[in-house]
């Protein structure tokens, strides 16, 4: 199992008392599976990811990434699995606004100082079709150039897990099809892919769904 | 990809965000730097005032001597020449003159060999000069019907072992005469005019000035004239000299004593008053010319001293405006830093979450900030080092020597960016700090 999620549960203090965002879930994913994780605004998609992620420490139940419970390590040591072995996509892209795409896409080289980094990063422009926009900044790329540069510096590190929030939340069709197709093979190679959307057509590329309602599961698993 | 490409690839991208901090670091380095380099300056420009000051005051104090010296002997010569008027003051009679009769007359009345005024001028002798033999008498100045007092000389014998002096009374050529006031005022007599005196025929050749004494009935005519007139060949009943003006305790006794040995059975009599008027009137030269030295001196003195208030008041002066300026630079510059950090780390929290996100640690969180503001010292420091000391040396004018000190260098270049990282510490700690999953979340 290369994500396990047991029993989470995690609350926000708000002005008006306590917000369970995210109540007992538990979600697996095994090596080679495509999860997509479905829901309403605010039923606790992303806080769920960010647990997953070792972002968001949660209150209750145990997070297993690659067998490795990333709470049970500090914060360097957590920081340095997020670099090796998960890979982020975001529905904002979170690209470095200064760094041109190649750089953007060896950033998580800086973490673990890999010298062939490059190589790799240039296969990956190459593959998603940006080699043309090599010494260009985010600012200067489209909308759906910049989730694939996000999706191949997700890829940099070769990382056996990838958690996407909302990744085509801002793309078009063609794009989003490129973007979900990507995760799909990179499941289909062995990784495990977490998605986390509401997008239907999202949805259709994952091998199964786990749908969120106000912070617990409302549907088993399908 | 390194954390320094990262750092310098920010600063081409937020290049303004970096002018403004280095612009900060380098009002307060050259802030610093210039009151330095003016405080050298002035340090410099004093030690100058204060050589020139010395250079000034030697020159003057050498300008007042040679005037003194000058004066001196000037004042000397007016002395010799009112003393004189004073006439000789030291008298060598004949072993058997009676001294009260010649106090009484006023002339001496014995006689000596002439030969007595050679043995002395040759002997080594130092305390007495101008040595004058005479031959003087009281006469009846038959053709006027006037008594006189002639008194016949040779002029002054020169001493084998001294400087030829200029001498007190001039030779008097044979066939010429010299007159005292009471002799050639009431004939009316000139140089060039013709007398007789007792049968000989005499040119005056001077008419002395009145003098209120003997002179001023005295005839003065060549020794051998006088001595055939008188009826004393090779005789001479005075020999006059000049007793030198050096401080022993019985000068009298001394010269007598010296010229005891040289003429033993002579008297010497010495002329208190005209002695002591000669001694006064030439050590109160020496007395004015020392105070004028000394009042040179101190006007030297005063001149350095002078100086060396105004430059120390100068430094002070600059001393004092860098105590206020350079700390309030330096907390300003500190204050603008913390300032620009601050709004540079808010307005890079949608990366740094990212790159915490994607693995990257606290600590190269803070190398970032912290990178960036050691380049921004760097950069500061510098142009800091260059402005101020522009500015420095600009405002203290030109000098001889350069204000260039490697050490101000260095401690801007290393000060400036302590200041700029100290400064962005904070802001960078925060950065560091921050949770990503709010970041992320957030946005």
């Amino acid at each position: 199992m290369l994500i396990s999620l047991d029993h989470i549960t995690k609350t926000y203090t708000g002005d008006t008392g306590p917000i369970v965002a995210v109540d007992d879930v538990n979600v697996s994913v095994d090596a080679g599976e495509f999860v997509a994780v479905v829901g309403p605004s605010g039923c606790g998609k992303t806080t769920l990811l960010l647990v997953a992620g070792g972002l968001l420490r949660p209150d209750g139940g145990k997070v297993t990434i690659d067998g490795t419970d990333p709470y049970s390590l500090s914060g360097e040591q957590r920081a340095r699995l997020r670099a090796e072995r998960i890979g982020f996509v975001f529905q904002q892209f979170h690209l470095i606004p200064y760094l041109n795409v190649l750089d953007n896409v060896m950033a998580p080289a800086l973490v673990t100082g890999e010298t062939t980094a490059r190589e790799r990063a240039e296969a990956l422009v190459e593959r998603f079709g940006l080699t043309g926009r090599v010494g260009h900044r985010p600012g200067q790329l489209s909308t759906g150039e910049r989730q694939r540069v996000a999706l191949a510096r997700a890829l940099l590190n070769e990382p056996r897990v990838i958690l996407a929030d909302e990744p085509t939340g801002n793309l078009d069709g063609d794009n989003s099809d490129q973007v979900l197709q990507a995760l799909k093979t990179f499941a289909e190679d062995g990784g495990a892919v977490l998605l986390v959307t509401h997008d239907p057509d999202a949805v259709a590329f994952a091998g199964r769904q786990v749908v969120l309602q106000e912070g617990r599961l409302a549907v088993p698993v399908s | 990809m390194k954390i320094s490409r990262l750092v310098v690839q920010e600063i081409a991208h937020r290049f303004v965000n970096f002018v403004l901090a280095v612009i900060g670091v380098s009002i307060a380095v050259a802030c610093l730097v210039a009151s330095v380099t003016m405080i050298d300056a002035g340090k410099i420009q004093s030690r100058k005032l204060v050589d020139e000051g010395e250079i000034q005051s030697q020159q003057l104090v050498a300008k007042r001597e040679q005037e003194v010296k000058d004066a001196g002997k000037k004042l000397n010569d007016e002395m010799r020449k009112i003393t004189k008027g004073l006439g000789f003051n030291i008298v060598v009679l004949a072993e058997d003159e009676d001294i009260a009769a010649f106090h009484a007359e006023g002339t001496p009345t014995r006689t000596m060999p002439q030969e007595y005024v050679d043995r002395l001028a040759n002997s080594p002798i130092v305390v007495i000069n101008h040595l004058l033999p005479i031959v003087t008498k009281k006469i009846e100045w038959a053709e006027e019907k006037q008594t006189i007092v002639l008194t016949g000389t040779r002029g002054e014998v020169p001493q084998a072992h001294r400087d030829p002096k200029k001498p007190l009374l001039d030779l008097v050529p044979k066939g010429k005469v010299v007159l005292g006031y009471r002799l050639h005022h009431s004939r009316k007599l000139k140089p060039g005019s013709k007398l007789t005196i007792n049968g000989r025929e005499l040119e005056v050749v001077k008419c002395h000035a009145e003098r209120g004494s003997v002179d001023d009935v005295t005839a003065w005519v060549n020794l051998e004239e006088a001595q055939q007139m008188l009826g004393m060949q090779n005789l001479v009943n005075a020999i006059l000299a000049l007793e030198c003006n050096c401080a022993t305790v019985d000068r009298i006794a001394e010269i007598r004593g010296e010229i005891a040995k040289v003429l033993p059975g002579t008297q010497i009599l010495e002329r208190g008053r005209k002695a002591l008027a000669r001694a006064e009137a030439r050590n109160k030269a020496k007395k004015t010319a020392d105070a004028s030295l000394e009042a040179a001196r101190k006007s030297g003195e005063q001149m350095i001293a002078s100086r060396k208030a105004q430059a120390d008041q100068m430094i002070a002066s600059r001393k004092a405006q860098a105590n206020v300026l350079v700390p309030l630079a330096v907390v300003g510059s500190f204050a603008w830093i913390v300032l620009l950090a601050v709004g540079n780390a808010r307005q890079r929290r949608g990366e740094i979450g990212i790159l915490r996100a994607i693995g990257m640690g606290s600590r190269d969180v803070l190398v970032l900030f912290l990178g960036k503001a050691l380049l921004v010292g760097l950069a500061g420091g510098a142009i800091g080092y260059v402005a101020g000391f522009l500015v420095g040396t600009g405002y203290s004018g030109p000098l001889e020597q350069s204000l260039f000190d490697i050490n101000w260098l260095l401690t801007a270049l290393l000060m400036a960016p302590a200041l700029s990282a100290a400064a962005t510490w904070l802001p960078a700690l925060v950065a560091a700090g921050q949770d990503p999953a709010v970041v992320l979340q957030e946005q």
